[in-house]
């Protein structure tokens, strides 16, 4: 379990997130959503060690980050940020590895590898394992970074819109590779989703987000909700039930 | 061809031109003298070689660029500037001075303050990208350049030239004196950077993740730009200041050993540099007969290929 409690952040005196809290247990998919710059990111990347919050707590396995040693907080937590530039080839399998490296520093065993094939598995890359990255759509090279993620086998898993640039196909596989991760291997993953309906289809948990706050966090079925959403895009939210499940309207 | 392969391939060559340059015209009678003069030249060559390309190369990896080395932001003609400034401030017949041990733990001392202070105006200060920093490095080894060139001219002639061979090194003449001294903290430095080898790896990801690989990237950094600092002051020391030669040779090496592991590219740089610059070297001495000097024909290469560099990135 993953706790946030009172999580600021300032930028030149604005505050870009203000008195956030939220849980991220095991077992369990859970979305941010919000507008653009709403402080999604930041909040991931405090949650995840990647930024220092100015006030508030974060509290990983009952340990507080503080106290965390970076390198084995490695092995319980992943995080992908929402853009990778890369200026070095590697090929898809040769990045996978590096997921490795908090269990194995460089040095690959053979349950390693194994475990790099198992992850290039889960997301259906294995047949562009040895392609070198810059040769791939920007939709394969995502798939590469999340079995990195995949491959580093945490109980935490942080992914800032994986589904940036993903055509639909690519996005409901990676959708369906990291709700098994969830349900199937019992991992708190936290993503954050521009798509509403991905969100509405896939998570258990919604954190909705708007101007740095959390103006609403639960169930799914709890924030996908007509007068919640409408309230933070500041449009007209249309909601129907198709199969037992919520979709979104807001085209017009 | 494989990497593993090539690498031997650059060996050998390499150990064929130092063959050639230990061997040339040695005979039973005369070969202690020629030889208790070229080895050390030789080593100074190799230890150079190897200072430079590596500092070069991890420079570049924690800095995540490709066009800045080292020496591009002015680090050895810093070490010059506090050469210049121990005499003018110590005296020409200060131990400061003239003992070479001394002097190089000193100079290297105070490098050591002020890149760990540039590392800190990188990394804590709110602009870190790449262009300010060769800017500020710019600015920075001109004003170190003006200021040498300045107290050169100060100091009192008799004691400049007591001084100028052991305090402006350069390939046609090695410092000698301090070859064997270095040996020591260059394997120390070198033995750390291998081991710290696979974590700089994990920094061709970016120091996001890097950092969600586990790495510290605060303190790797630190580290680096300390051991970086110790190696620039050795090469400076033993050859004098090379502006583009670390980037010539990392350029090089990335080209022809396209692997992302520092384990390879690491002494691939350094038998590709020994070589290029014994090569060079034997060049300037045997078919140019000292007329010129290595660095010049390294600078004119290298800082057409720099340009050429800025120009196709626009530096970031
Ligand atoms: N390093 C930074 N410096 C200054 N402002 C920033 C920085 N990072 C983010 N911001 C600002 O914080 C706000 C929230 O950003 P972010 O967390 O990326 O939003 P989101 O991911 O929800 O789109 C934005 O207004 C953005 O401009
Ligand atoms: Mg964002």
């Amino acid at each position: 379990m993953i706790k946030l409690s009172g999580l600021s952040k300032k930028y030149n005196d604005n505050f870009v997130v203000k008195d956030a809290s939220a849980l991220f247990p095991k077992g369990v998919l859970t979305s941010i959503i919000g507008p653009n710059g709403a402080g999604k990111s930041t909040l991931l990347s405090m949650a995840s060690r990647l930024t220092n919050s100015d006030a508030g707590e974060v509290v990983i396995a009952d340990k507080p980050l503080n106290q965390w040693d970076n390198a084995a907080l490695a092995k319980r937590l992943a995080v992908l940020r929402q853009s990778n530039n890369i200026n070095m080839r590697f090929t898809v399998r040769e990045l996978v590895a590096f997921g490795r490296f908090p269990h194995s520093q460089g040095r690959l065993s053979a349950r390693d590898n194994e475990i790099i094939d198992k992850a290039m598995e889960h997301l259906d890359i294995q047949h562009i394992a040895d392609r070198y990255l810059d040769q791939l759509s920007g939709g394969q090279r995502q798939m590469a970074f999340i079995a990195m993620v995949v491959a580093q086998d945490t109980d935490y898993i942080f992914l800032d819109e994986p589904l940036n640039n993903l055509d639909i196909k690519h996005s409901v596989e990676i959708m369906g590779a990291i709700q098994h991760l969830a349900h199937d291997h019992g991992k708190a993953v936290v993503v954050v989703i521009h798509d509403i309906n991905f969100a509405a289809s896939y998570s258990d948990r919604i954190i909705a987000m708007k101007r740095g706050q959390v103006i609403k966090s639960g169930d799914t079925v709890e924030v996908i909700d007509e007068a919640v959403l409408s309230d933070i895009y500041e449009i007209p939210f249309t909601i129907r039930e198709v199969e037992g499940q919520r979709i979104c309207m807001y085209y017009r | 061809m494989r990497n593993s392969t090539k690498l031997i391939l650059l060996c050998v060559a390499t150990l064929a031109i130092i063959a050639l340059f230990l061997g040339k015209g040695l005979d039973a009678h005369n070969y202690r003298f020629f030889l208790s003069r070229r080895i050390p030249k030789v080593l100074a060559i190799l230890l150079a070689a190897t200072a430079i390309s590596w500092s070069s190369l991890v420079f570049q990896t924690v800095t995540n660029n490709r066009i800045l080395t080292p020496s591009i932001l002015g680090f050895d003609s810093l070490y010059v500037m506090i050469q210049v400034l121990l005499v003018v401030l110590a005296g020409g017949l200060s131990p400061l001075v003239i003992q070479p041990m001394l002097n190089f733990s000193v100079t290297t001392a105070i490098m050591a303050g002020l890149s760990l202070s540039l590392f800190a105006w990188y990394f804590y200060g709110k602009q870190r990208d790449l262009f300010s920093l060769l800017l500020i490095g710019i600015i920075c080894s001109s004003l170190f350049s003006s200021v040498t060139g300045f107290f050169t001219m100060v100091i009192d002639p008799s004691e400049f030239m007591a001084i100028q061979a052991s305090m402006f090194a350069s390939f046609n003449n090695v410092n000698g004196a301090l070859v064997y001294w270095t040996i020591a903290p260059m394997l120390l430095c070198l033995a750390l950077l291998l081991k710290l080898a696979p974590k700089l790896d994990v920094l061709w990801l970016g120091p996001d993740n890097a950092t969600s690989l586990g790495i510290n990237v605060r303190k790797l950094t630190l580290q680096i730009m300390a051991l970086v600092t110790v190696l620039i002051s050795v090469a400076t020391a033993l050859v004098g200041p090379v502006l583009f030669f670390g980037l010539i040779v990392v350029s090089l090496t990335r080209q022809l050993f396209s692997s992302y592991q520092h384990r390879l590219l690491l002494p691939a740089s350094s038998a590709l540099a020994a070589f290029l610059l014994l090569t060079g070297q034997w060049i300037v001495e045997n078919l140019m007969a000292f007329e010129t000097t290595i660095s010049v024909i390294i600078n004119f290469v290298g800082g057409s290929y720099f340009l050429l560099l800025l120009a196709r990135n626009k530096v970031n």
